[in-house]
């Protein structure tokens, strides 16, 4: 049928509308004095929401490539010394080259990976690095610990059966709470679900947690999700979904939806190496840079997805260089060290929200624990790697003592954070283990905004049946 | 037959509304002082109201820009509404529907387009996982209101690939909504109805029916109209068989009633509307009525619309049966091209006159005689 001839058609327009940002011309070279080629063109773009004549521009622009074509394409140069041959394409002049080049599947050097502490947590660089005050450097560094505390203890949690799955974050303390901190509260986030570090850091309690994960009747989900899916509009934290890589384009729609309020605020989203192979991750990052929508991509590229090395994942020099492809300014960062993260985030969300456009971030760590609590990684990988991260490269030590060698930080104040963390939490799983079950009311409300016939009715019949044989029905579960 | 006018009690107004039969459409120079209107001018005026209405509201889809809409449906939206509420995508359904859906959970009301429902499978997982069951996931923290629209089920010489009809799929997911307009003002109320409608829904079109034209009342016309979702309507009143159907299938099924008529069946005709919810109580009470049950759907026949009716009957009807139902689909293959193949995997008039004689026990082969 006719109806995918039509598609190419409405894609050269697509990208014709583009074609003033690139300065590039259409037929008549006089038209486009205005825009030289030689302008980055970063700073001539507009965007449509400030430019309401963009649409009548476009509109005459629209064609006007498709005809350049049979035309010989030569053009003057600025400065009208010489000829400069090249293409006048969709999308902007493309110069001849009589050498045939390809370019090569891999840099000869790998992107490198910006840092500020070293593994000793020694400022790296005589440059000065934007200095954080004791005030947050300390309540990252607890709360780094405090994250640390939870996944061990809700594992154990796990072991003893109390609860049925957990997922830890061990290894990624830094990417959590350092990127959360360099965060506004009002910038909207969408998890994947390695990242509870950025709800810890917006405020969610350890018994909010805890509720969650045992999905009783204060869990704010309702006791609807598997544990560790944590949601809290409160926090702008979008409860975790399970399907991969599914945030992404929900991402880019919501920044989306948050410039058109012209909202001072930008969207944040995470997911892992392996997020980067779903079609999600391709849509999401292209739709942004086309929409120019204000949104954080961060890649925790922590190495596994769970048994699938990142040989196997793709073959490119990592996820920073993916973000060229799109159009996405990109950059890498140590994900071990808490104030390159902390720095990093921070410009990049600048950057999102004043320039309205996606930023890639690739942020290197290691996953030390296992994928969840389904997963035993020894079984794929050395055990001495492990340790390896888990030793050398932990973020936590790393940054402990740089906070120690600032004197805000001490042995006794460390003993004292974890043993009262771990209090808490014990008492937290204490009191969420005992606390009732949602009522089965929570079984029916939510599938619709109000509930259908259906339901009310199989509500109904449902309690009548627990009405007639009550003595079958478990007494710890609220009618 | 022309003649006859029908008195409608629009769900959602009192008043009354005067209409003509469907089937006497055919009688384009009948001049009855009702407008015409067809189903592309119904859905195209339906969406430059709401979207007029609230500016929350915004197209997005392939080729919907433009284009005009790869089938006009969004004629003269881009120039009316500009580039920021019309929004022309790239080509990936999984990417614009997840980016919808995103658009949605902050508070945006994305009308998301396919080419065609078949696309739609390529964007599944964002229509059941991300927008279907997250207002429940999330114990009502997310909301989703979101509307998936375009053509389903089959066109002409368009095969497998484009002709397949989704309505069992997406109606058997809770959280979903699904409705499946057939006349013009089917069309233009549902439409107006599932966009103000705070859950996500998924809204059936027909290729086929774009181009035709219906009468539509000057109540229709006006910018408040608005059907109820979840009600079906009785196009065709009757006494001695129930026969249901959607989209397209409710023309063949009132022209198989009139052919019945003939021959002394009293055929009642219910335009489902809504696959989900499914009107069960207009149904029942129908075949309670009439005693026995015909269901007519495009779609295959495993697992179909027709099916769930069949079950529901039975669950809550079943002493009123005077017969066993009748259940009309498509052919159990992938849809052929050959213009006869194809007519033979779709159920025709006749095919629905033959099983409605079935049930009322007059004797009708049971094989196709194409």
């Amino acid at each position: 049928m006719a109806i995918r001839f039509a598609r190419s058609k409405s894609i050269t327009h697509y990208v014709n509308k583009n074609l003033g940002f690139h300065g590039s011309c259409s037929l008549d070279s006089k038209k486009c004095s205005f825009m030289s080629s030689t302008i980055p063109p970063a700073m001539k773009r507009k965007t449509s929401l400030s430019d309401p004549d963009n649409l009548v521009a476009s509109a005459a622009r629209r064609f006007q490539s498709v005809k350049a074509g049979g035309r010989a394409d030569y053009q003057l140069a600025p400065d009208n010394d010489r000829e400069i041959q090249g293409l006048d394409f969709p999308g902007g002049r493309v110069a001849f080259t009589p050498k045939l080049r390809f370019l090569p599947e891999s840099p000869e050097e790998r992107v490198p990976c910006y840092r500020v502490l070293d593994d000793d947590g020694e400022p790296i660089s005589s440059h000065g690095f934007e200095e954080v005050s004791e005030e947050v450097a300390v309540k990252m560094y607890s709360k780094m610990v405090t994250l640390q505390v939870m996944d061990t203890v809700f594992y154990e949690a796990q072991r003893q059966g109390r609860i049925s799955f957990y997922v830890t974050s061990t290894g990624e303390e830094a990417i959590n709470i350092a990127s959360a901190a360099a965060l506004h509260d009002d910038d909207i986030v969408l998890p994947q679900y390695r990242e509870p570090g950025v709800l810890l850091w917006r405020g969610f309690t350890l018994q909010e947690f805890a509720n969650q994960n045992f999905g009783n009747k204060a869990d704010y989900g309702k006791g609807r999700q598997m544990p560790i899916h944590y949601g809290s509009r409160n926090h702008n934290y979008f409860t975790v979904s399970s399907p991969i890589a599914t945030q992404i384009p929900q991402a880019a729609g919501v920044a989306y939806s948050l410039k058109m309020d012209k909202n001072n605020a930008c969207v944040v989203t995470y997911f892992g190496d392996g997020g980067t192979s779903e079609g999600d991750f391709h849509a999401g990052l292209n739709f942004a840079a086309v929409m120019e929508a204000p949104v954080v991509f961060i890649c925790r590229n922590n190495g596994w997805a769970i048994s699938t090395p990142i040989e196997d994942q793709f073959r490119s020099d990592g996820v920073v260089v993916k973000g060229q492809a799109y159009g996405i300014r990109s950059t890498r960062v140590d994900g071990n060290d808490v104030l390159a993260v902390y720095n990093t985030i921070r410009v990049a969300r600048e950057m999102a929200v004043t320039e309205h456009r996606p930023i890639l971030v690739e942020a290197l760590a290691y996953r030390v624990g296992h994928h969840s609590t389904s997963d035993d990684s020894t079984k794929y990988r050395p055990v001495d790697e492990i340790e390896h991260w888990k030793m050398v490269r932990n973020p936590v030590t790393r940054f402990r003592k740089w906070v120690e060698r600032n004197g805000w930080w001490s042995e006794t104040k460390e003993f004292e954070l974890r043993k009262n963390v771990r209090n808490q939490l014990v008492q937290a799983i204490q009191v969420a283990e005992k606390t009732e079950k949602p009522p089965i009311t929570d079984l029916f409300t939510d599938v619709y905004e109000s509930p259908s016939s259906n339901l009310t009715e199989q509500e109904a019949s449902l309690r009548e049946t627990i009405k007639r044989h009550s003595q079958d029905y478990p007494s710890d579960v609220p009618i | 037959m022309s003649g006859i006018v029908r008195n409608k009690i629009s769900a959602f107004s009192v008043q009354s509304l005067q209409r003509v039969g469907p089937y006497a459409l055919s009688l384009r120079g009948y001049s009855s002082g009702a407008k015409e209107m067809t189903v592309r001018d119904a859905l195209n005026s339906a969406l430059d109201e709401e979207m007029s209405a609230d500016p929350k509201v915004f197209l997005m889809g392939e080729e919907v820009g433009e284009y005009q809409g790869a089938y006009k449906v969004s004629k003269g939206l881009l120039e009316k509404y500009g580039p920021d509420r019309v929004i022309d995508t790239p080509v990936t359904e999984a990417g614009f529907a997840g980016i919808g859906v995103g658009a949605a959970f902050y508070g945006l009301k994305p009308i998301v387009e396919f080419m065609t429902f078949n696309f739609s499978m390529q964007a599944i997982d964002h229509i059941i996982n991300s927008a279907a069951k997250s207002n429940y996931m999330s114990a009502g923290q997310i909301s989703v209101p979101i509307v998936f629209r375009g053509p389903n089920g089959a066109a002409a010489g368009v095969a497998a690939q484009h002709s397949q009809c989704y309505a069992a799929w997406y109606g058997s997911c809770p959280g979903l909504k699904v409705l499946a307009p057939y006349l013009a003002d089917d069309a233009r109320g549902l439409l107006k109805a599932v966009i103000r409608d705070p859950d996500p829904v998924v809204f059936l079109e027909n290729e086929l029916l774009y181009s035709e034209s219906f009468p539509v009342s000057s109540e229709v016309l006006d910018s408040s109209f608005c059907l109820r979702i979840g009600k079906a309507k009785i196009e065709k009143e009757g006494t001695d068989v129930t026969i249901t159907a959607y989209s397209k299938m409710v023309g063949h099924a009132l022209k198989a009633a009139e052919t019945l008529s003939k021959e002394g069946i009293n055929a009642e005709v219910i335009n489902l509307h809504s696959i989900r919810p499914l009107d069960r109580q207009t149904i029942n009470a129908s075949v309670r009525k009439t005693n026995r049950l015909v269901t007519v759907e495009e779609g295959f026949p495993q697992h179909g619309v027709g099916a769930e009716i069949c079950a529901s009957i039975v669950e809550q009807s079943f002493n009123y049966l005077d017969a066993p139902a009748e259940r009309i689909a498509g052919a159990d293959v992938p849809m052929p091209y050959a213009a006869n193949l194809e007519r033979m995997a779709l159920p025709q008039v006749e095919d629905i006159v033959r099983a409605t004689k079935r049930a009322c026990y007059r004797s009708e082969p049971r094989a196709a005689t194409a």
